[in-house]
């Protein structure tokens, strides 16, 4: 097992000291990624648990629209693809084109937000709102613990373009905007799960 | 405008919890007053509340474990004086609900407040200079993490004078924490103290994961760490895994609480045993958070005292990654009697039982370890030995509650608080308390007191067999844990031998107090002017006592296990540096402590329902992190000059210790 190569880097002379910050930060970004994927597994089984609890409320057959459901992650799928053009521009230093990427991933997630916003709304319209039955409570808390991550992670990326704006394409600003592009790309991942354990599980 | 909060919510009617809030006040308010009239407020606010220093983060963590351990033991004391009173016609002085408020804080506090972040503190002081680094990975991040926990500890404080504490225990079962049963705030001040908390031990855990990964001084394999290092490594991947799993059921139960959901109700398709479930997921691998890095400071006690090498290094590695791995397959012993049925119990038995292999292969390391070696007793070595003999015990009670047929005899009886107090007390308080005393120097830079010391450890050690041992028998007897009253008076005198118990360790503490206070007396009598008062191996031993800002001149380069004797036998420990060069540190910043006030400010109003306070708490917190991650510049330079300057004023000292030691016959360090 090489180990060696996970201590600090020191230059040739032994005189000027360089610790990676912006690596450290990545890692540990990917740590936090980690973990929070514990948080949505936890909150995965309990749908798990609940998915059939329906006490007497309607089933996710009869509240569920695939198609709509489709949409909403053809917009986030696409965000993120566009997310990651964003990120090759940024190795190519043109500035220009890295913030017309993050704001068409930025509207597009603000398109995934908007339509589950509708869809709850029409839910909690309809009467079948979280405190309906467990398997409501369970998906309303699973679809918007994913939903208020993409919402954070809008801010984070309306941020960053604030920073890219005003401070160009530093060093510290590539190493945050690497960081949101994993977290945009984890999102997807989330929705994926979502999409095929709640919604296409749900109307079989 | 306060929401639920009214004037009424404060319990003026009853004497003990008014007298324990004017007592906690009135201590408040002096040492407020005494800090402005010595005008020590820039002090404060430079030197430690703004400072991203790793060592004094970890100092301030063990002051607030400190205190919430004095406020844990009050409530020990108050339940073991009631169940010595309120036997058969007596009720003695605490009413049900009052008592079910001491029991729920006494688990609480002890476990998420005291142990904690006396296991953050250590972490923090130690961890870094052992890799022979300068810093954490992040250090603001670290800030952060303190200020949430002492934000979530101030929760639990406020609870006592306003509103109340949860009454459903530290583990808050539903559905009895759900609205319908617990419609108080109690529950909720309980909620929101472990949620805060919780996010910033996970952060801890994220932090130190990356500094041990990627922080260490050029040598430093992953098996030339130190154990310490090892343990929190460990401890810290169980944070990451184990945490965000808290702040789930947490959450649910929250949103069951406030928005009228169905997670754990006994009504609309709730499962409350998903809670259990989730509760405990957490929950077990936690008790292996607190007490993987006390066995890592019984390994460096043991090590030192006894001028050996560890014995077995790598079995002990190894047999802490099984404890790591395993932790994580037990939680369902926690709740054999739920009927899982008993196939799924003998599965969970079995790994329970696995659990004592990799713990008892560490028993014999340490022992081994001392076996011939030149064993000096100190206090660090006192409470090494007292934690061998006495959790050895606590350890074949656990297997013998691991078989799911006794569990079920056992199962919620003081058998089982006698247990896990019997793991936990000498596991983890006996561990942190050795780390309190071997670290004391190299923090604050002169030793504690010995004498005072060995006469705290004493009084814990009987103490803890008096108060303990009686409750073993009481489980066979049929005694339920959480009792108020009981008619039975054949448990009465047990009873009473374990107040006693508490007592005689109430006269430990107090030692510990009287040791802080003689040592501070005679600080310049101890001073630890060589940095190594113990002859220690590691590297933090080879900077001075307390350590520089950026804790080496010089990154240490590690060529062996034991880095530091290693230096001191090739005699280059204390070689003098050609030329030194300027270091980057991060600068303070307010931002942390600023993140942990709002974080209180949110859960307060969260409890009371004062939703306008929470809204604009939480933006605050919210722009505070955007303003943070916005500044590029929070890094500022120690220039070689003044390096050196601090560098030169040590090898002053170390050259006047070493004259003045060398009369005196000892061991002395040889600076070059």
């Amino acid at each position: 097992m090489r180990t060696d190569a996970l201590t600090i880097d020191f230059a040739h002379d032994r005189d000027v000291e360089h610790i990676d910050t912006f690596g450290n930060r990545a890692f540990g970004f990917w740590i936090y990624l980690m973990s929070d994927l514990i948080l949505f597994s936890a909150i995965f089984a309990t749908f798990a648990v609940l998915r059939h609890n329906y006490a007497g409320g309607p089933t996710g057959k009869e509240l569920f629209d695939l198609p709509y459901a489709f949409g909403e992650t053809m917009f986030l799928l696409f965000s993120s693809f566009v997310c990651g053009l964003a990120v090759l521009a940024v190795h190519h230093d043109r500035k220009g084109l890295v913030l017309l990427g993050l704001a068409v991933t930025f509207l597009l997630g603000l398109g995934f937000i908007s339509m589950e916003i509708n869809e709850f709304h029409s839910m909690v319209l309809a009467g079948n709102g979280p405190d309906r039955s467990g398997f409501l409570s369970a998906f309303f808390t699973l679809v918007g613990t994913h939903g208020s991550h993409v919402t954070f992670g809008l801010i984070f990326m309306a941020v960053i373009m604030a920073q890219i704006a005003t401070k160009g394409l530093t060093e510290p600003v590539r190493s945050r905007l690497m960081r949101l592009s994993m977290f945009w790309h984890f999102l997807d991942i989330v929705w994926i799960g979502i999409f095929t354990f709640v919604y296409l599980m749900g109307v079989m | 405008m306060f929401g639920k909060l009214s004037l009424s919510a404060i319990p003026y009617e009853n004497p003990i919890i008014m007298g324990a809030v004017g007592g906690a006040s009135l201590i408040a308010l002096v040492i407020l007053a005494l800090i402005t009239y010595y005008r020590k407020w820039p002090y404060l606010w430079h030197e430690w509340l703004t400072s991203l220093d790793h060592k004094k983060i970890g100092i301030m963590y063990i002051i607030l474990a400190l205190i919430m351990l004095l406020r844990g033991f009050s409530d020990a004391i108050m339940m073991r004086s009631q169940q010595a009173l309120a036997a058969g016609a007596s009720q003695g002085y605490l009413p049900p609900g009052h008592f079910d408020q001491v029991f729920g804080a006494h688990g609480s506090i002890m476990i998420v407040f005291m142990a904690m972040p006396f296991l953050a503190g250590l972490m923090n002081i130690v961890v870094p200079q052992q890799i022979g680094a300068r810093d954490v990975a992040f250090p603001f991040m670290n800030a952060v993490s303190l200020w949430l926990t002492t934000a979530g500890a101030l929760l639990v404080m406020v609870s006592l004078g306003v509103g109340e504490f949860s009454k459903a225990g530290w583990s808050g079962y539903a559905p009895l924490t759900e609205r319908t049963y617990s419609p108080g705030t109690g529950v909720d001040y309980w909620i929101w103290a472990f949620q805060i908390a919780g996010i910033g031990s996970l952060m801890t855990g994220i932090n130190f994961l990356v500094t041990v990964l990627k922080m260490r001084a050029p040598g430093m394999t992953l098996m030339r760490m130190p154990m310490f290092v090892w343990t929190t490594f460990f401890t810290n991947v169980l944070m990451i895994f184990a945490f965000p799993v808290l702040t789930v059921a947490l959450a649910l139960l929250t949103l069951d609480r406030y928005l009228g959901m169905h997670f754990f109700t006994n009504t609309l398709g709730g499962n409350m045993m998903m809670y259990v479930n989730l509760f405990w997921i957490w929950g077990h691998p936690e008790v292996y958070i607190v007490i993987l890095p006390a066995f890592g400071i019984f390994s460096e006690v043991s090590a030192t005292f006894s001028g050996k090498r560890l014995f077995g290094y790598r079995s002990l590695v190894f047999a802490t990654a099984v404890i790591m791995i395993l932790s994580f397959s037990v939680w369902l012993h926690h709740f054999f009697t739920m009927g899982a049925g008993p196939n799924v119990n003998a599965v969970f038995g079995i790994t329970t039982m696995m659990i004592a292999i990799p713990t008892g292969v560490k028993i014999y390391n340490w022992l081994f370890t001392m076996y011939r070696g030149r064993v000096r007793f100190t206090t660090p070595m006192y409470w090494t030995l007292g934690f061998i003999s006495t959790f050895v015990i606590g350890g074949m009670a656990g297997v013998l509650l691991s078989v799911p047929p006794a569990d079920y005899v056992l199962h919620n009886s003081l058998f089982l608080i006698a247990h896990f107090h019997n793991m936990l007390i000498p596991g983890t308080l006996f561990g942190f308390l050795a780390g309190y005393a071997y670290w004391f120097p190299k923090a604050i830079g002169f030793r504690l007191n010995e004498e005072w010391g060995k006469r705290a450890f004493w009084a814990w050690f009987i103490g803890f067999y008096l108060a303990f041992m009686p409750l073993y028998v009481l489980g066979f007897m049929g005694m339920p844990r959480r009792l108020q009253h009981y008619a039975n008076l054949a448990w009465h005198p047990l009873l009473i031998i374990a107040a006693g118990g508490t007592g005689v360790i109430l006269l430990g503490i107090l030692s510990q107090m009287i040791q802080l206070y003689v040592s501070i007396r005679e600080r310049h009598a101890n001073r630890d002017v060589t940095g190594d008062p113990w002859d220690g191996r590691t590297l933090e031993w080879a900077t001075s006592s307390p350590s520089p800002v950026y804790n080496f001149a010089i990154i240490p380069v590690v060529e062996d296990l034991d880095a530091f004797t290693d230096m001191k036998e090739k005699g280059i420990a204390y070689q003098r540096a050609g030329s030194y060069h300027a270091i980057e540190m991060p600068k303070n910043s307010a931002k942390g402590l600023a993140l942990g006030a709002f974080a209180f400010l949110f859960g307060f109003a969260m409890i009371w329902y004062i939703w306008w306070l929470a809204v604009l708490s939480a933006l605050v917190m919210f722009c505070t992190v955007i303003a943070r991650s916005s500044d590029d510049h929070v890094d500022y330079i120690i220039p070689a000059s003044e390096v050196q300057e601090i560098e030169e004023q040590r090898y002053r000292e170390l050259a006047f210790a070493a004259v003045n030691q060398s009369t005196e016959g000892q061991i002395s360090p040889q600076p070059l």
